[in-house]
């Protein structure tokens, strides 16, 4: 039996800190715990991921609940002399508010996490994911239990009853489509977890398995049971090496427990969990295309009818669902789905997970009730725009989602809501962006993302997305005409209306969404030559002022010989060579050379 | 419910009702009530992709529009193909092709055969509002046989399907992403370095120009307009049944006359016949089976006339070879005839003989290019260009086909029986070699001349015949390559007892050849074998070893089947893969 320890000292191991240096401070905490004779005393948990991740590696003790963030290996000793045997606090080390500076010691107090209301990261964090007995310590596999505890129709109800729906983007019912492949003649039955996360920026799904992965397991066996299932599959990329490590510890542990494999809790119900690589194509988190994949074909869609409920792998039914949405099930199961659809708004029940990047202070992931603002997320959890910048738009839904400006700040992000404003809900992906974004830059930067990843199968998604880009680069470059607008706005009507897979369906948004909410940016590249923020080069020029001393540092470092000038005299730019890099401008000592 | 409503629904169609199969899709329903939906990647003998988006109809309650082609057909459905949005959507889709395609209709070798152009000009299309980037790509013209421009191919995957489908040989497949995407041999090899047939399947169903055959008919001009060459053509049995399509003929119609009447006006010295060649490989082929039989030799026998089955054999199969007749094709025979026997009879010096052949048939451009065949002391056969070519060159010509007298083959290569004429068909081979063989063997006359067990287009067939004795010869057929490898299996397992087995790479024989008119589909092959056994039935000799021209052959110059002389010019060998023309 373990010994009770006094402290536990919670150490992010999630990829995140991992990279930033948590994996260097894990051995020299238990190093100088050791020889300090208090390796009993004191548990180091290597946990997954807190959300945070901007400010890692994180560092948290318990039972006060401390919070260090950016801890170096160099700071552990600190950590151990003044706070694990002192009792004192690292007050360097803690986290400070973006907006008032103050230092907050307590997790529970921190902005970032106060509005978020865990569910499916409920564990993240918090326990280690190796371990199933900490997984079990929290309840984990009771929702199975009880499960199968009931009949299959009954589990189905109860999961139609929460008002889940698909958190991998499309929002469909789950107790629904679980219905589908329940009904669907046959008696052979795959589960598939679709975890090919790959929009840019959002990491939700690795989280999840990284940091919890025994809660994805147990929302597959649930459906399994539910749906009549024996086998599943994961099918998650292969560029998430620690969540596949983590996945085969736990489908190792859950078989040696009798959680998986055959005859699970002595139900007689077998169910086994197979993990596929993915190679890392965008369009493989598309339901068809992740099946192709899996037999071992190239992976791209297929038109539906048939859909996998009843034509699936290796063509039996299948239920496909994404990381989130399992890592749901086993708390609804728990809880009954009354209580999950007590959260949220009237379409849209529970919570979602959001992956914030851009221009905003908490880069990171945040758990969030459906219905709460946009505002909310960004400002209260997010904690603002940096460096005293100006909101522009918020990205929503991934590279085919939509750009959403000021005014819909207020808006109650769900399902519908978002559809409404031109955006979706796509799998997550939040990408906040300030008054320096050019919208018309974005959509050329997601739109250049869904042609590269465009399965080219076919025509309007290859070759329209292609024109499409074409069109926004000759804008950009200055060299965009009147006619392109309307232009743009038939062939993103054509290639949403003809394309064979979500992915073309969807990826005209971005410039269909920046055309609404953004049109002058457009126009002023087209009409004024103009890049209202001043990021495409064509538009930009440098010149020296008058407050050149003629120091000749930014002739030193121009890296095209565009500039010239005798010592001590005004310097010039040829606009002719210049290559609008901006290099002598930052390093100019008299802030004399402007940009225009 | 009646056993009618549950296969059928009703759904309606631009506000037409219309009651279809529940199997069937929106494009099959919407030609009950006489609407062709326009479509490239739909080939109605092919898997259905619904991947080039042409197809596209509204149907209600449906998210975006859908593709016709891959979409059932429901119950109460309501499907509408004239909307704003459909029409826009179908010539946007279209002019994203064409953005992306060379604009050389006007020279292209597929001007006014090219699916692609004929759906442009159908909807309308008058100008491409696109202009950027286009796929470069190079053109594959590694091979004698096919040529691959992937910068006309539109992806529609219809070649991928055909060559997986028919052949199982999945020589094409997609690669890379995004506007990258291609179709390629694996890692773009060229079609020399992987196992094509050279059938040529892929440029029967491909609806641009990105596979056609390699065009040589400069070269048959170039031989025709050089006054020191003695200029002879032979013309396959499949040509002739094929050919009249290309001039707007109902498929089935048997044009021997004006393709002989076309063939002397080019200005060809002597204009053969194949059939004469093919009565030829009966007598060789069949005497080696029997020889075969009497002396323990390798069985089952296997056809060797069909190149793409030979390629086939040399690259996936070499343990087969021992199984393959050595006999040469008739295109073989006949090259190595025309350089000898009749160059020595007529008196012509064989150095200045250019032997053309007309075929059906891609691969034998290939197989003209065969180190082994060159065993009259020259190339046996000179150019090879297949009946599409054919038609091209007497279109060029400016020849009335239609209206062309008819006029007879030379003699005495000229002169040919019913089962040379039924070697177009599959199954004709086989017919043909029992007819030989049973006189042969027994020393009997065949009562009936129809061995309709080996007839017809099912994939492989079966049947026996008595040759008294006690021995009962077990024969079985197979065309396309899928089957040949199944009937290759049947044999390795050892779970039939075969003496001899037919094979031919196409679908149908070599009337569906690689080389024949588009389009073919089973209806046209149908059409085609009628009028092969209906010209059969109608022939004065009907047996390979009656034919006079054949009887005096033998008697007068060639010896006897097997014998010395044959062996050396009518037979070959066959080598693995590393042996292939590199």
């Amino acid at each position: 039996m373990e010994k009770l320890a006094r402290a536990h000292v919670l150490i992010c191991g999630g990829t995140g800190c991992s990279s930033s240096g948590s994996k260097e401070i894990i051995p020299e905490m238990r190093g100088k715990l050791k020889a300090k004779g208090m390796e009993d005393e004191i548990k180091v948990v290597e946990t997954g991921c807190h959300g945070l991740c901007e400010l890692g590696p994180l560092v948290i003790v318990y039972p006060e609940g401390v919070f260090y963030i950016r801890v170096k290996a160099s700071d552990v000793e600190e950590i151990v002399e003044n706070h694990l045997i002192k009792g004192r606090v690292v007050d360097r080390l803690l986290y400070r508010e973006p907006a008032t500076h103050a230092t907050v010691p307590d997790y529970d107090d921190i902005a970032f996490y106060k509005k978020q209301q865990r569910y499916a990261l409920v564990n993240c964090g918090h326990i280690n994911p190796e371990s199933l007995e900490e997984y079990i310590g929290t309840d984990g596999y009771e929702g199975l239990a009880k499960a199968l505890s009931m009949k299959p129709e009954e589990v189905i109800e109860e999961v139609k009853k929460s008002g889940l729906r698909g958190r991998g983007g499309g929002g469909f019912p789950t107790g629904t489509k679980w219905q589908f492949t329940r009904n669907a003649v046959g008696s052979k039955k795959y589960v598939i977890c679709n975890a090919d996360e790959g929009d840019p920026g959002a990491f939700m799904d690795r989280s999840v398995l990284e940091g919890d992965p025994h809660r994805v397991l147990e929302g597959m066996i649930i459906c399994g049971y539910a749906v009549g299932a024996d086998e599943g599959y994961i099918y998650c990329r292969a560029e998430y090496p620690l969540a596949i490590k983590r996945l085969r510890g736990a489908i190792g542990q859950a078989l040696e427990s009798g959680l998986l494999g055959e005859n699970i809790l002595g139900s007689g119900f077998n169910f086994m969990i197979h993990i596929k690589e993915g190679a890392g194509a965008f369009v493989c988190g598309e339901e068809t295309a992740l099946i192709a994949s899996i037999e071992g074909r190239r992976g791209m869609p297929r038109p539906r009818p048939p859909f996998p409920a009843n034509s699936g792998l290796w063509g039996k039914p299948s239920n496909i669902n994404n990381v989130e949405t399992f890592a749901n099930v086993p708390s609804i199961m728990r809880d009954g789905g009354d209580y999950f659809a007590s959260q949220g708004t009237e379409t849209s029940k529970g919570t979602k997970v959001f992956a914030l990047t851009g221009k905003i202070n908490n880069t990171g992931l945040a758990e969030v009730p459906m219905g709460i603002t946009m505002r909310e997320i960004i400002y209260d959890i997010g904690g603002g725009i940096p460096n005293g910048k100006k909101f522009k738009a918020v990205q929503i839904g991934g590279p085919s989602g939509g750009c959403l400006p000021e005014q819909l700040l207020d808006l109650a992000v769900d399902y519908e809501s978002l559809i409404r404003a031109g955006a979706m809900m796509g799998s997550g992906g939040l990408v906040v962006m300030d008054e320096t974004t050019c919208m018309v830059d974005v959509a050329r930067y997601f739109l250049n993302f869904t042609q590269d990843e465009s399965c080219g199968k076919c025509t309007p998604c290859r070759e329209g997305t292609k024109r499409m880009l074409e069109i926004l680069n000759r804008i950009c470059e200055g060299k965009g005409t009147e006619e392109d607008i309307p232009l743009l706005e038939s062939m993103a009507q054509s290639i949403k209306a003809g394309s064979l897979c979500a992915l073309g369906q969807t990826a005209p948004n971005p410039v269909l969404s920046t055309l609404n909410f953004f049109r002058h940016e457009y126009e002023a590249h087209i009409r004024d030559h103009k890049c209202p923020a001043g990021v495409c080069t064509a538009f930009v020029g440098y010149t020296i002022t008058e407050g050149c001393r003629g120091c000749g540092l930014c002739k030193k470092v121009c890296p095209a010989d565009a500039i010239s000038g005798e010592v001590k005299a005004k310097h010039i730019i040829d606009p002719d060579k210049c290559i609008k890099c901006g290099a002598c401008q930052s390093k100019c000592p008299f802030k004399a050379i402007e940009k225009g | 419910m009646s056993s009618v409503t549950e296969t059928t629904v009703k759904l309606t169609i631009d506000g037409l009702e219309v009651t279809a199969p529940k199997s069937y899709t929106i494009l099959q329903a919407a030609r009950l009530v006489g609407l062709k939906i326009p479509h490239l990647c739909y080939h109605p003998e092919l898997a259905r992709e619904g991947n080039c988006r042409v197809c596209l109809v509204e149907v209600e309650g449906a998210r975006s529009l859908v593709a016709s082609c891959v979409y059932p057909v429901g119950e109460g459905m309501k499907v509408r193909t004239n909307t704003p949005s459909v029409r826009e959507t179908r010539k946007t889709v279209v002019e994203l092709m064409l953005a992306n395609h060379p604009e050389d209709c006007l020279f292209c070798v597929k001007n006014q055969h090219c699916e692609l152009q004929e759906i442009a000009a159908d909807l309308g299309i008058r100008r491409v509002r696109f202009s950027g980037e286009k796929r470069e790509a190079k053109k594959d013209e590694s091979n004698p046989s096919i040529v691959r421009d992937p910068q006309k191919c539109i992806l529609c995957t219809r070649c991928v399907r055909a060559c997986s489908e028919r052949q199982g040989l999945d020589i094409f497949s997609s690669a890379n992403r995004g506007f990258d995407s291609i179709v390629e041999p694996a890692f773009g090899l060229g079609l020399d370095e992987v196992a094509c047939s050279y059938c040529g399947q892929c440029t029967t169903v491909c609806p641009t120009a990105a596979l056609t055959e390699k065009d040589d008919t400069q070269s048959v001009w170039d031989a025709l307009s050089d006054p020191d060459k003695y200029v002879v053509v032979q013309t396959a049995p499949s040509v002739r049944i094929g050919l009249g399509e290309e001039f707007g003929m109902a498929s089935g119609g048997i044009v021997t006359g004006k393709m002989v009447a076309a063939l002397r006006r080019f200005g060809f010295d002597k204009v053969f016949d194949t059939d004469f060649a093919a009565d030829l490989t009966i007598m060789e082929e069949g005497h080696e089976l029997l020889h075969r039989l009497k002396n323990g030799g390798v069985l089952p026998m296997m056809t060797s006339c069909s190149p793409g089955w030979i390629n086939f054999v040399e690259t996936l199969h070499p343990e087969m070879i021992p199984h393959l007749s050595t006999a040469k094709s008739p295109q073989g025979m006949f090259g190595a005839t025309v350089k000898t026997y009749f160059t020595e009879r007529e008196g012509v010096d064989p150095s200045k003989v250019v032997s053309v052949s007309v075929m059906p048939c891609t691969a034998k451009k290939w197989e003209a290019k065969r180190p082994q065949l060159n065993d009259s002391g020259y190339r046996d056969v000179d150019i090879v260009i297949t009946t599409r070519e054919f038609a091209r060159m007497i279109k060029q010509t400016g020849i009335d086909f239609l209206n062309l007298p008819e006029e007879e083959f030379d003699d005495p290569m000229g002169i040919s029986s019913g089962a040379g004429q039924i070697f177009g068909a599959t199954g004709g081979v086989m017919e043909a070699a029992l007819r030989t063989a049973y006189e042969a063997y027994t020393g009997k006359t065949l009562s009936n001349l129809d061995f309709v067990g080996v007839r017809g287009l099912t994939g492989i067939k079966e049947t026996s015949v008595d040759m008294g004795d006690g021995l009962v010869l077990n024969v079985a057929v197979a065309h396309t390559l899928r089957n040949a490898e199944k009937l290759i299996e049947k044999v390795k397992a050892k779970e039939a007892d075969y003496h001899f087995i037919e094979i031919m790479a196409c679908p149908g024989g070599c009337l569906g050849g690689g080389g024949q008119p588009y389009p073919t589909d089973a209806d046209i092959r149908m059409s085609r074998i009628n009028a092969i056994y209906n010209a059969d039935a109608h022939m004065k000799y009907r047996k390979s070893h009656e034919n006079p021209a054949i009887i005096e052959l033998y008697d007068t110059w060639m010896g006897k089947p097997l014998g010395e002389r044959a062996h050396h010019l009518l037979h070959t060998h066959f080598t693995p893969w590393e042996g292939r023309l590199k």
